[in-house]
This record gives C-alpha cells, sequence and structure tokens, in this order.
C-alpha cells in the first residue's frame, strides 16, 4: 500500500503567532519551528497501516528551506521518504495554490491512500483535505476519530458537530485525522538516525509543471483584537463559591 | 458591485442547520441583486419556506436521498458546480462546519477561486471585504477578494443572529443532482448522537466547561449536575476530548463549538487559545483553575485559584444540591 501523508512545518504553537505588519503573512524569523502536532497523528496511522497491511509512507510538504526539518522528524518516526516542494513564489500561497502544489507532488508517484490533518495549527483554512481530493479525483473522508481497514475497505468513524458517523470508503481516497485518533509514537534513537540517510526530494514549482497562480486574495489590515478586561482573581480561601453564587446572581442566573 | 449572493444551507438530516438563516441575513445586507439559497438532501423542500422568510429570493434544491447517504463534499460539490456554470453568482457563504468545509473546499479546487476561512463578518463596499480573527482571536485581519469570482468565505457559527426578513415566498427550483458513481465510492452506513451532546450547547445560557485540571474523567459527572442546577449545558476543552474523556460534541474552541453563554465557568481549563477563541464572546466568565498564572484568568471577569472539583462541588452544596464524590486520578492506589 502506498501511503502519503501532508505535513506542514509550522511556528511552534505554543508561542504566540504573529503575523508581519509590512507583509501581513506569518512571520517566522525568530520563532521556533515544528512540525504541526496535528500531523503526528496522520504519521501515525499511516505508519500503523503500513506495518499491519504492507507498503510504506511517504512525507509530502509545501515550505520554506527549513521544513526538511519536520520532514526528517516524520522519517525518524518511520516515514521512508519525502518530499518538499520549496520555491520562493510560494511565499503567502493561499489554501488553493497548497492544494494544487501537494497534489501535483502526490501524483508523481503511486498513491493508494492520502492522509492529512483536518487543519493546520498556525492557518486554520481547513479545506486543503478536500481540495487536495477533488484535484486528485478521489473521496475525501474527512474528520476521522478512529479508523479501521481490512485490506481492501476503510471504516472510519467521523465526528461532526451533530454526532459521530461511520463511513466506508474504498481506495483510493484522502483521509483527514482529528488528534486522538491515535496516540503518536515517538521518534526512537535509532529512527533518528535513519532519517539522515533516508531520501528527501526537493522540488520547485517547475518540476511540478506548475507555476505560481493569480492571488485571489489580500490581506489589507492587521489589528489586535479588543482585549476582554480581566476582572477579580481569589485564591480559594472556602470563599470561592459564595463568590460565584454572587456572580450568578448579578448575571440573573439565579 | 455584487449582482448575486448565494448562501449554502447546510441540512443535518434533514433539519436546516442554524448557521443557514444567520448567513442569510447576513447576505441581504451586502446590497447585492439577489441573494439565493442553495439547499440540497432530503428536507430541502421542507427548509425552503424558512429559507424564503430569511431572504433567500431564490432557493435551489434538490431532495435526492443520495445526499444524505453520501459524504457531503463530492455530490454536493458537483451539483452547486453546475449551478455555479449556469448562474454566475459573484459571491458564495459557506458555514465553517465539518459539512461545509467539505464542500467549499471541493468547490475552490474545481473552479480555482479564492477562499476565506474562519470569518466573522463580511462587507461589501468598494471591496469585499472578510473579517476573521487569527491566532486564538488575538489579531483582528481583514482580507479583502481579488481575481476570478465566485469568491468563497466560510463563517465561524454564531457570526451573524439570524432574523427574518419579508414574508415573501421564494422560488423553489428543483435541479437535478449529480451523484457520480465515484462518489458512491465512500457511503455513511451508521450515525449515531454522541451521547452527552446534549441539544443545548449553543443555546445554553450557562456552560459548564471542564479541562485537565478536573484530574478525572469522573470528576465531569460534577460538571453535569451543576449544569442541571443552573438549567445548563456541559462543554470541555479539547485536551480531554482528545484524551477520550468526553465526546467531541462537547468540545468548545476554534475546532469545536463556539458558544455565547450569560454566563461560562471554565473548571480546570488553562484556557489556550484554541479554546478561547470558542468562548471568549460570553457575557461572563468566571474561571477555576489551580495555576495563578493560567492565561484563561486573563479574560475572567471572576477568577478562582484552587482546586476546581473542591470549588464545583461546594458550589453544588450552596445551590442546594448533593455533589456526588470526587473521583482523583491515584485515588485507586
Amino acid at each position: 500500500m502506498n501511503i502519503v501523508v501532508c505535513v506542514k512545518q509550522i511556528p511552534d504553537p505554543n508561542t504566540p503567532g504573529e503575523l508581519d505588519p509590512a507583509a501581513h503573512r506569518l512571520r517566522r524569523e525568530g520563532v521556533d519551528a515544528v512540525l504541526d502536532p496535528g500531523d503526528e497523528f496522520g504519521i501515525e496511522a499511516g505508519l500503523a497501516l503500513a506495518e499491519a497491511h504492507g507498503g510504506e509512507v511517504r512525507v509530502v510538504s509545501m515550505g520554506p528551506d527549513r521544513s526538511v526539518e519536520a520532514i526528517r522528524k516524520a522519517l525518524a518516526m518511520g516515514a521512508a521518504r519525502g518530499v518538499l516542494v520549496v520555491d520562493p513564489a510560494l511565499g503567502g500561497a493561499d489554501a488553493v495554490t497548497t492544494a494544487r502544489v501537494l497534489a501535483a507532488a502526490i501524483r508523481r508517484d503511486p498513491f493508494d491512500l492520502v492522509i492529512t490533518a483536518t487543519e493546520s495549527t498556525d492557518g486554520y483554512t481547513g479545506v486543503v483535505p478536500q481540495a487536495i481530493a477533488e484535484l486528485l479525483g478521489v473521496p475525501a473522508v474527512t474528520f476521522a476519530r478512529s479508523l479501521g481497514f481490512d485490506g481492501s475497505t476503510l471504516t472510519v468513524q467521523r465526528q461532526t458537530e451533530n454526532g459521530t458517523e461511520t463511513v466506508e470508503a474504498g481506495l483510493p481516497c484522502v483521509l483527514s485525522v482529528t488528534a486522538g485518533v491515535n496516540e503518536p509514537r515517538y521518534p526512537s534513537l535509532r529512527g533518528i538516525m535513519q532519517a539522515r540517510s533516508k531520501p528527501l526530494d526537493r522540488l520547485a514549482l517547475s518540476d511540478l509543471g506548475l507555476q505560481a497562480g493569480p492571488v485571489g486574495q489580500e490581506v489589507v489590515t492587521v489589528v489586535p483584537a479588543p482585549e476582554r478586561q480581566a476582572g477579580e482573581v481569589f485564591p480559594d480561601d472556602g470563599s470561592g463559591a459564595q463568590r460565584i453564587v454572587q456572580l450568578l446572581e448579578r448575571a440573573k442566573v439565579i | 458591485m455584487l449582482t448575486a449572493v448565494w448562501v449554502y444551507a447546510e441540512l443535518n438530516q434533514g433539519t436546516l442547520a442554524a448557521s443557514a438563516l444567520e448567513l442569510l441575513t447576513k447576505a441581504r445586507s451586502l446590497g447585492a441583486e439577489t441573494v439565493a439559497a442553495v439547499c440540497l438532501g432530503p428536507g430541502a423542500a421542507e427548509a425552503a419556506g424558512e429559507l424564503g422568510r430569511h431572504g433567500a429570493r431564490t432557493v435551489y434544491t434538490s431532495t435526492d436521498p443520495a445526499f444524505a447517504e453520501l459524504l457531503p463534499g463530492g455530490p454536493c460539490a458537483d451539483t452547486l458546480a453546475a449551478l455555479i456554470a449556469e448562474h454566475r453568482p459573484d459571491l458564495i457563504l459557506f458555514p465553517g462546519s465539518c459539512g461545509g468545509r467539505d464542500v467549499a473546499g471541493r468547490i475552490v479546487a474545481k473552479l480555482g477561486v479564492p477562499v476565506i476561512a474562519n470569518g466573522l463578518d463580511i462587507e461589501a463596499g468598494e471591496a469585499v471585504a472578510v473579517t476573521s480573527s487569527v491566532f486564538g482571536a488575538t489579531q483582528v485581519v481583514r482580507t479583502e477578494f481579488r481575481g476570478q469570482r465566485p469568491w468563497v468565505a466560510l463563517f465561524r457559527p454564531k457570526s451573524f443572529v439570524a432574523a427574518p426578513d419579508a414574508d415573501v415566498p421564494a422560488r423553489v427550483v428543483d435541479v437535478p443532482a449529480a451523484i457520480d458513481q465515484r462518489h458512491r465510492a465512500a457511503r455513511i452506513v451508521g450515525r449515531s448522537r454522541d451521547a452527552a451532546a446534549g441539544p443545548g450547547l449553543e443555546e445554553a445560557p450557562v456552560v459548564v466547561s471542564g479541562g485537565r485540571g478536573l484530574q478525572d474523567p469522573r470528576n465531569f459527572g460534577l460538571l453535569y449536575q451543576l449544569a442541571d442546577l443552573l438549567h445548563g449545558a456541559v462543554g470541555a476543552s479539547r485536551a480531554v476530548v482528545d484524551a477520550g474523556w468526553v465526546p467531541y460534541a462537547l468540545q468548545v474552541g476554534q475546532t469545536g463549538k463556539t458558544v455565547k453563554p450569560n454566563v461560562y465557568i471554565a473548571c480546570g481549563i488553562s484556557g489556550a487559545m484554541q479554546h478561547t477563541v470558542g468562548m471568549k464572546g460570553s457575557r461572563h466568565i468566571v474561571a477555576i483553575n489551580r495555576d495563578p498564572q493560567a492565561p484563561i484568568f486573563k479574560l475572567a471577569d471572576l477568577g478562582i485559584v484552587g482546586d476546581a472539583t473542591q470549588v464545583i462541588s461546594r458550589l453544588i452544596t450552596e445551590l442546594g444540591g448533593t455533589p456526588g464524590p470526587p473521583a482523583s486520578a491515584d485515588s485507586a492506589s
């Protein structure tokens, strides 16, 4: 089985993100970059399927040069090889461009299953998995909370606002997985050593036969959101419950 | 500027989603010549009246049962794409729900048109601009559409307040369903409402939410007791949903529900941006957390630094209830 996992390197989500006020793009300088924690679930899902049913996992990413670090982490977890599409023309790429690039990189080799997170933890656009599926001409089984595979059919518990749906799908398809679908493994020391010698291709847009598309949107202003005023904070000396009762009375809840 | 604005009116198992009426209310304020809704699946015909009352002059419907049996992305996007090719709307508003994302993601890839997600507001003047918040709602970004239409925007739930318009019936146009054989490769074979998904989390006047600071999933029982006493609903942080303590239906935040209750009580929730984006619009916020540095205190009207389980137990007693025994992760040892 040929499994592709799409990954993204993002600014460390534990540090608050910032937009460059001049360029209106994500500020990446001086911020630690990490493999999007949401992508680790997709990598784990791919590795588990490959271990149980044979085949290999390759990771595909788009981003600046240093995104190789994120791919190396996926390789250290156990993926067989990686592809990074890096091109100056892709700075500030929108969701559709991202999907086009990833779909083209995926299509270079045979694929049975493409696994993604449900959204990136920095941009949160949340439509790239579906856009990739459209471009590849395959179903998108989205928001998987758990998954099973019997060798030909994927059975997925899909979590939505209204409950859980059980979805069955054949291959090939795109599968987006939520955090919590599994427990991602840590890279072993051996995995980290091996990752250094695993194949990692760097491609430019022209290698994929693509060129940068027209710009469909422009950020015109970025301003801080109005802050809520912090109220009073008390240590719980036994009076916490009464203070909450008083607030509930003021709010006319009781 | 805008000739036609459309709303993707989502159906959930035959019932019109609240987002459809919110988006239509906004759509009719954008100064377009026509406002239309697209509503696909069993229940669409029944929904047309309500869509008309909220400003849709035309409702494109199909009641083909396949829309309810298949994942929405493929069939809805193909049907919508055919309608777009015929009528050429300028702008389509989608809910940022699972189904909305599945359809919008395919439409923008299919047509190569721009998409702006996580919208909170939209204005149409010289340009059409969507306001969205990024980085846990710490910054507000205004993004203008450029280039090829239709422009596609997705909005967070409750961005707009639904209000009916004049009681003019919509023109209902039944359209052919584009159900391709390849869409049948993925089918919905079962559905379950999450057991604890009280219908009211998004409507409840009081929300009692729990996070990791409760230490043990069994302590959610105390939150249910408190919510019952206050006629409220129970919510949760992503951390405890991911840990499997409670179902996803309870999740409040960026990737969960947006709530704006009169009172929000955050119990053992640190206040990660992922969470606060879904509740910072609450009228009153109470936070209980052991860590005095927890970011949740920065937006709480009332903060109590202490053990959430103990404070909630005492609060239940104060309100005339009998709290169940608190559990702790190490109580078994």
